[in-house]
């Protein structure tokens, strides 16, 4: 009952989704707009999961009294803020427009953007010709960063006598176009094939009850 | 010779964040001018929305986050600016929590003095669901979204009126920094057999070229670049523009950084098979 | 006034971030920690309006529609999480949830990232490209094949994918370096264009 059920459920759920792909007619239709009106709604409790487990993160680091402490108040702090601010206000206030344009914008566009500094140091260190797939991913690396820019066809038309330019007018940006569409496509490609058959597999899988995580442990 | 080569292979890393910021930030101050030359995929999408009648409607889907910003924000901004000076409506939606607010901020940013709410866009917000809401618009957009991002009943906006689903769509745009676009592929562009655009962070465009291949997407724009390629093509000079000097002038600074590492990797590479034969 | 106070907030903080370059320091941690509180709290603002006041609220209210209750009770199942004694409960949302999207994507995978591309792979060999793609999608799907061993013929095959994932993943650094650098950009700007007025 508190397993079978659910599997049965996940089971019944999915065969619709699928019997609904191949007859697109009433009633299958009509049944599947509500499957996803529904699924539509339960998702939105989702945040839950989420949430929860920040909370406790936070409250047993306050509770311990560890030295991070003030840090997590100030997670509760920003929490309550800006959703008493959201929720009250709604969220195209004035107010929560500005607390998220001029506090959470900034810090979130400001911390990915530390990583040009560790990508440079990281090529810096790492990034070596030491064997022949090495140098190739070396080559088609340069080769894409100094054609995707202004930078390289500015260079090609500047240097280039005309009558190299008559027979290649932008051979750096056409070099990166081939790597792009031609062998870097051919192995995205591959890798999209066995991705998606893999994620069939695993579909399958959790529609027959085979793949179980969902369901936690216990009975 | 050689310690100066184990010394410069060692440097600080602080050193090239210091490099990395000199290149970023003169250019800004002292811009060079360098050409943007526009690419197929960037054309592609364009030349679309270029030959679209007056009057049809394309959704643009704002499925990113503050994080890639600085790449997908401009490319949003050209796209709307590019739709409302040719008078096609937009409807704008996300299925991003967090490009729920950026999509209002670029709505009204674009729109400014030449397009109004409800009459010629209107933006719809954010509902949890990703699949099933790209799944259940293809049917019925009210039934996902029955108001606008600000609450207002879909039914009293005029140019809702025309537009159920996306029968009445005429282009899908998914502007976006993580995976969204292979479902707008799957879920939409496959299932209702409409066309897809895509706009998206340089780290991802590599992976949406078999869809450009297989033509599941028109058109492709990726990254800063693709933005300012658009910026190009609509006549507007927005960020994206201003900022390619730095992107040459740094990624010059970062080839120019391998191909050191690399030399002083050889060199001492060749001194320890000396040392070893000696 | 509000502009450019948030515009001074907003600089601030940036730069408290940016002071991480140097070394882990409490201003960073803080910012660090105040980015995610307000995430947060920004999630769940926007859940309220609209998912729940919008797909919930509005629906009862103007159209007296109480269907979506059934699916709400359903989602309200999440917080038996909260309670061991019926914590088997979350089960039923989750495998409502988890059955719809298994069952939507098997079909619909498999003709868009299948048999679409298969499709495509299969173009008429009439030109260089079209030949150099095929053997490439081949080679790179028999290196990912592990179910027998990389030697003899198979191993020169799959020595060749490797090198079209090369050239792949090296088209993707210099891209991602692309990416990294534009955000950095989109920061310096602000703080040139937005904050300091130096850059027009």
């Amino acid at each position: 009952m508190k397993l079978r059920v659910p599997l049965i459920l996940c089971f019944l759920c999915g065969l619709l989704m699928i019997v609904q792909f191949f007859i697109p007619h009433p009633p299958f239709t009509n049944m599947y707009e509500k499957l996803l009106d529904w699924a539509i709604i339960i998702s939105i409790f989702t945040i839950v999961i989420g949430l929860s487990s920040l909370i406790k993160l936070h409250y047993t680091r306050i509770a311990r009294k560890t030295p991070e402490r003030p840090y997590s108040v100030v997670v509760f702090v920003g929490m309550a803020v800006m959703a008493t601010v959201g929720i009250i206000n709604g969220v195209n206030g004035k107010e929560f427009e500005w607390l998220f344009k001029n506090v959470q914008v900034p810090m979130q566009a400001t911390m990915f953007s530390l990583l040009a500094f560790f990508i440079a140091s990281a090529a810096y260190r790492a990034f070596r010709a030491r064997t022949l797939e090495a140098t190739l991913m070396l080559v088609a690396a340069i080769v894409v960063m100094f054609a995707r820019v202004p930078i390289g066809s500015f260079l090609w038309q500047h240097i280039m006598p005309d009558s190299v330019l008559q027979w290649r007018e932008n051979l750096p940006e056409d070099v990166a176009g081939w790597i792009f569409n031609v062998p870097s496509m051919a192995a995205r490609r591959a890798i999209l094939l066995g991705v998606s058959l893999g994620a069939v597999a695993t579909s399958l899988k959790i529609m027959l009850g085979i793949e179980r995580s969902y369901t936690g442990s216990g009975e | 010779m050689a310690d100066f080569i184990k010394k410069i292979a060692n440097i600080d890393r602080r050193y090239i964040f210091i490099l990395i910021a000199l290149t970023v930030i003169i250019p800004l101050l002292f811009p060079i001018g360098m050409p943007v030359t526009e690419t197929k995929e960037v054309m592609a999408v364009y030349d679309y929305i270029e030959k679209l009648p007056q009057g049809s409607a394309i959704l643009v889907a704002m499925d990113y986050d503050p994080a890639a910003l600085a790449e997908v924000y401009p490319m949003t901004l050209a796209v709307f600016h590019h739709a409302f000076s040719r008078k096609i409506k937009v409807v704008g939606m996300t299925l991003w929590n967090t490009g729920a607010a950026l999509g209002e901020l670029a709505m009204r940013e674009a729109a400014g003095d030449i397009a109004r709410v409800g009459e010629d866009y209107v933006y719809l917000g954010y509902v949890v669901g990703d699949v099933n809401v790209i799944m259940r618009m293809g049917e019925d957009i009210s039934a996902v979204y029955p108001t606008d991002y600000g609450g207002k009943p879909l039914a009293e906006s005029p140019m809702m009126k025309g537009i159920k689903n996306y029968k009445d769509i005429a282009l899908i745009v998914d502007i976006a920094a993580g995976a969204t676009p292979e479902l707008w592929v799957a879920y939409a562009g496959d299932m209702f057999k409409k066309d897809i655009a895509v706009g998206c962070t340089a780290v991802s465009a590599v992976g949406y070229y078999p869809f450009l291949n297989t033509k599941q997407i028109i058109g492709l724009i990726g990254g800063m670049k693709g933005a300012a390629e658009y910026e190009k093509l609509v006549k507007s000079r927005g960020t994206a523009t201003a900022g390619m000097d730095s992107q040459s002038i740094a990624h010059i600074l970062i080839i120019l950084l391998i191909i050191i590492a690399n030399i002083s990797y050889f060199v001492m590479r060749r001194k320890d098979k000396l040392l070893k034969k000696a | 006034m509000g502009t450019v106070i948030g515009v001074w907030i907003a600089a601030g903080l940036t730069l408290c971030v940016y002071s991480f370059l140097y070394k882990d320091n409490p201003f960073y941690k803080f910012a660090e920690h105040l980015y995610v509180g307000v995430s947060v709290g920004y999630t769940i603002a926007i859940t309220w309006h609209q998912a729940i006041v919008r797909l919930i609220w509005y629906p009862i209210k103007s159209e007296g529609n109480y269907t979506v209750l059934i699916p709400t009770v359903i989602g309200l199942l999440m917080f038996s999480r909260f309670i061991p004694k019926y914590r088997w409960l979350i089960r039923y949302p989750l495998a409502f949830m988890i059955g719809v999207s298994a069952g939507a994507s098997i079909p619909r995978t498999m003709r868009s990232f299948v048999f679409e591309q298969m499709g495509a792979t299969l173009a008429p060999f009439t030109t260089v490209n079209a030949i150099v793609i095929i053997i490439g999608v081949l080679v790179t799907l028999i290196y990912f094949y592990f179910s027998f061993e990389h030697k003899g013929p198979v191993g020169v095959v799959s020595k060749v994918g490797i090198m079209f994932l090369m050239v792949s993943f090296g088209a993707g650094f210099g891209y991602t370096v692309m990416a990294r650098i534009s955000l950095l950009i989109g920061r310096a700007y602000f703080l040139l264009h937005d904050w300091l007025h130096i850059v027009r």
